[in-house]
């Protein structure tokens, strides 16, 4: 077994060490009913790499790459083209294999990374002070639900028809079982919906996506000062990270929590995880927050490090009264993000979102000059809807036999609802060939089914 | 200046103005250690890492929003990027570089086969809303991990969705929560948790609602079967337990625990961090367990990456198998399917976004696959006997805190320090500079100034032996006296102790721009 350094002679020479005869009686706690006799049944005896190699890449060679087609998915999960420069420094050693920075001493490195995400985190989304990452953009959204509710001690939250459908069940998921009420309006795929109404005195806070998972980008501000007005909180949720490249940021609409997906920078698709889940607050709420916290102190000689702080909210410390029961960020994740940042810096990031922009512009344009093809937004970034004639996950299996991945069918996330919208999303790895490809294959598909 | 026990100066002293007070030479580096600024702080306007093509002119469409003035990242080339993130790295103890015994943690070596894998395109460029006529290879990789960890616990059902260990708890007790719900028993408002748990135990069972009875501990390290009889009543909902425990001893007791448990109308929840000592060896489901969650980046060295992402599948008897979240995969007509609405069958709901670590099940199997049966039997026979071979060797110059055999960790407590004026942080410091991770620290909280060891499978004799060796020295050199020596421990790191109290109390959380640090002073 090529992980296992001991041999025989060692495990002997070890065993006359513990004055114990077999290994077998160190497992003589277990009782005796439940030990096995040898080796567990039904599966396969051990396997050299290429054997495992063999079996992986028959299973992974059954799927279509997104890259490998003309690729237009998105609804929370998005095709960006991550330089080379990331991976091979997510890959260095002393980044991969290392654990919680809970020796300081010795994990400079990941923790001024953390330190350094988090600003970054604190500038994309225009708030005070980011966390060091949470599991995914879902729990981050389900967590802001809570900590808002720590924050007003109230136990209402409504969520707006545009937060993904997935994010919406998180959180309820969340409050049926943590005890709070969440208030899920009805999805708005045309856009509008009026949650002013429905704050009151009993709202903890109003959880609104930017842009929506319809694709529709809007000014929260209004809303903001209404919540603010009511003692409630405003939760922002952001599904497309490189969004906030181009768009006025969550804190400068008011936001009092930003929860976001960071998958966009660094992170490859990977059939939906594990993906960076970014989490940023406004000053006052620090100690609120749930997840770890990386801040910057001074060693013993006077020079400045970074340390995991204000740990007495999490649950090794406070364990039943913790702020969340969470123990791990998403640090290889939130490291790739980080570096990925660092390479577009302030002129590539800009430069990148206004490219998807322009480019889902293009193709928005395209697509509804399709005949029967209506397109629903007046305002987005990189991803609209698109009324169809027919059933979009009907269409959507025949781009993929034309080998196109022509966006997701709504009723995908909405089962039995919407079943003529189709989500499409463009990034910068969209080529105007594949945007032709993509409209001339819709065409073909739609023609035999518009009416006259 | 103060000065060590050999004479010299444990500071080297500046050689004139203009060099640096602490290392001695002009830049603060010392050789291969290279001081490294914060990113933001190698800005240069207009620069960047990365060349992209025109913006297309289009006229924009962002609807009311406007488009932002500009975010305040840094710019830097490609080559700056490089060197800044690799100087990083090497400010890093990682379970490549050395011996990393962790106790709780479980740092074992992470196999780069798993990392090519988890990188085929045919996984890592998938998009998880592709439709599922193209992922059947990726819904068979799910569905042969839920084979594999079936079969390794005797499991009926699985849910890979939980992001995490702490996630997959959280998933348990829903489930718990959701079978007690279905029956119509909602009298149930405890979860009872030994002492010796992990802090997420409580924080889980909290965060569900529940209210937290603590089980005390006998005198060896176990619940106490008959303090944990006395509190299972009506009003239990389910017992959270570690084992083998956070001792690193197995509960000797547990089929009589989980017999208690289940007469009581309460549910069995075993967290499975510790499941590497002995999977493949004892299956969960014969101790009577209802329910468990496994820690992929344990059990099966996914990596750790500085603190994620982790991986947390659930594992759930006949008992609780009707009530796991979405997604989950079935044997359709056409292949593999997905069920992912709640609505579609039995779920309790969902945990997260799409469906699950994908890229975590990627190695976790790949890790399966090339261990097999045999090698995961020899994989938790060679934890267990590490373990013990450690504690043999400590246990005349250290104090033990319960009798062996331990399973994959051994636990000592600070009595062999008592009197020294040495605490368990200055020899986990001390450790820092013989080259070795520190042991866990202060964990479990049932004995005094704990020092939890866990070496893993994948140390050498040899590794060991340096280490033991190296703790022995220590461990005589602290009864010796020589207390300043280890107070003053890290010296030879790239810092050394730092003010964790300093950062609570004012908390710096994030780089800000000096000029607008300037402007804050001023107000």
């Amino acid at each position: 077994m090529r992980y296992l350094p001991l041999t025989e002679a060692d495990r002997q020479s070890m065993l006359e060490a513990i004055r114990a005869e077999t290994v077998d009686v160190l497992f003589r706690d277990v009782p005796e009913a439940a030990r096995l006799a040898g080796p567990i049944g039904g599966l396969p005896n051990h396997m050299g790499e290429l054997e495992v190699e063999r079996l992986l890449g028959a299973m992974a060679a059954k799927n279509l790459p997104a890259g490998a087609v003309p690729s237009f998915l998105g609804a929370g999960a998005y095709r960006h083209h991550v330089p080379a420069t990331v991976d091979h420094l997510v890959q260095r050693g002393e980044f991969l294999t290392a654990y919680t920075p809970y020796q300081p001493e010795v994990s400079q490195g990941t923790l001024q990374v953390l330190f350094e995400f988090q600003t970054q985190v604190a500038l994309l989304t225009g708030m005070d002070v980011a966390n060091a990452s949470m599991y995914d953009g879902a729990t981050s959204c389900a967590e802001a639900v809570m900590m808002a509710n720590r924050i007003t001690r109230r136990k209402k939250a409504i969520l707006s028809g545009g937060l993904h459908p997935h994010y919406r069940d998180v959180t309820t998921t969340d409050a049926r079982f943590i005890g709070f009420e969440a208030v899920a309006m009805p999805p708005a795929p045309t856009g509008g919906e009026d949650l002013l109404a429905l704050v009151d005195d009993k709202t903890a806070c109003v959880v609104v996506q930017n842009p929506d998972v319809f694709g529709h980008v809007r000014d929260h501000s209004d809303l903001a000062a209404a919540c603010q007005a009511k003692g409630a909180l405003l939760v922002v949720v952001v599904t497309e990270a490189l969004s906030l490249g181009l768009l006025t940021p969550p804190g400068d609409m008011g936001a009092d929590i930003v929860a976001a997906e960071g998958q966009s920078f660094g992170n490859a698709l990977n059939f939906g995880g594990p993906y960076v889940g970014l989490f940023a607050v406004k000053d006052k709420y620090v100690r609120q927050m749930p997840g770890r916290l990386c801040g910057e102190t001074v060693d013993a000689d006077g020079r400045r490090g970074f340390v995991l702080t204000l740990s007495t909210r999490e649950q090794h410390i406070r364990r039943e009264k913790a702020t969340s029961n969470i123990c791990t960020n998403s640090g290889l994740c939130a490291l790739a993000f980080s570096i990925h940042v660092s390479l577009l810096g302030e002129a590539g990031i800009t430069r990148l979102a206004q490219l998807n922009h322009a480019k889902a512009v293009q193709m928005a344009d395209r697509l509804a000059a399709v005949p029967g093809v209506e397109l629903l937004n007046d305002g987005f970034f990189n991803e609209f809807t698109v009324k169809l004639p027919k059933p979009a996950a009907a269409v959507v299996e025949d781009l993929a036999k034309r080998r196109i991945l022509g966006g997701v069918p709504v009723s995908r996330l909405y089962p039995g609802e919407m079943e003529d919208l189709l989500l499409v999303a463009v990034t910068e790895t969209n080529t105007e060939a594949d945007m032709d490809a993509f409209a001339a294959a819709l065409t073909e598909i739609l023609g035999a089914e518009v009416p006259a | 200046m103060s000065m060590n026990n050999q004479g010299r100066p444990s500071a080297i002293p500046a050689a004139s103005a203009g060099f640096d007070g602490v290392t001695g030479t002009v830049t603060g580096n010392r050789g291969l250690q290279i001081e490294e600024p914060l990113i933001f702080e190698q800005d240069s306007a207009g620069r960047t890492g990365v060349d992209l093509p025109e913006v297309p002119k289009v006229a924009s469409r962002l609807g009311a929003v406007k488009p932002r003035a500009g975010v305040g990242l840094p710019g830097l080339a490609e080559p700056q990027v490089v060197r800044h993130y690799t100087r990083l790295s090497q400010k890093n103890y990682a379970i490549d570089s050395g011996f990393y015994p962790l106790g709780s943690c479980t740092m074992k070596h992470n196999p780069r086969l798993n990392e090519k894998m988890a990188r085929l395109p045919g996984f890592s460029d998938v998009h998880p809303l592709q439709p599922v006529s193209t992922v059947q290879g990726a819904l068979e990789l799910m569905d042969q991990l839920a084979y594999w960890l079936k079969t390794l616990t005797g499991m009926a059902a699985v849910t890979l969705a939980p992001a995490a260990g702490a996630h997959g708890e959280m998933c348990g007790i829903m489930a718990i929560r959701a079978a007690h719900e279905a029956r119509g028993d909602k009298a149930r408002t405890k979860i009872l948790v030994p002492e010796s748990a992990h802090g997420t135990n409580p924080a889980t069972a909290a965060a569900c609602g529940y209210a937290v009875d603590a089980i005390p501990a006998t005198a060896d390290g176990r619940v106490d079967l008959e303090a944990l009889k006395a509190k299972l009543g009506p009003d239990v909902a389910g017992l959270m337990l570690t084992n083998p425990n956070t001792c690193g001893l197995f509960e000797r007791d547990i089929i009589a625990i989980a017999e208690a448990v289940h007469a009581a109308g309460a549910y069995f929840y075993c967290d499975g961090a510790n499941f590497n000592a002995i999977v493949g060896r004892v299956r969960p489901a014969d101790l009577g367990i209802d329910v468990m969650h496994i820690n992929l980046h344990k059990t099966f060295s996914t990596p750790h990456g500085g603190g994620g992402p982790g991986s947390g599948p659930v594992v759930f008897a006949d008992s609780l198998a009707p009530y796991i979240p979405v997604p989950y995969v079935t044997h359709g007509t056409d292949g593999f399917a997905l069920v992912e609405n709640a609505g579609d069958g039995p779920a309790f709901g969902r945990m997260k976004a799409f469906h699950g670590q994908m890229g975590m099940f990627v190695r976790a199997l790949s890790y399966m696959l090339s261990h097999g049966a045999d090698g995961l039997w020899q994989a938790s026979s060679d934890a267990v006997l590490n373990a013990n071979y450690v504690m043999a060797r400590l246990q005349d110059v250290m104090t033990a805190s319960f009798e062996g055999p331990c399973m994959h960790e051994c636990l000592f407590d600070d009595r062999f320090l008592k009197g020294t004026g040495v605490t368990t942080l200055d020899m986990a410091k001390a450790l820092i500079d013989e080259g070795f991770h520190p042991m866990t620290m202060y964990f479990p909280l049932v004995v005094h100034g704990a020092l939890l060891i866990e070496p893993t499978e994948t140390e050498s004799k040899a590794s060991l032996d340096q280490f033991v060796d190296a703790l022995r020295a220590l461990a005589e050199r602290a009864k010796s006296g020589d207390a300043a020596y280890f107070q003053a421990a890290p010296r030879l790191t790239p810092r050394r102790r730092l003010d964790e109290t300093a950062a609570a109390r004012k908390p710096v959380l994030r780089w800000t721009p000096p000029v607008a640090k300037e402007a804050v002073a001023a107000e």
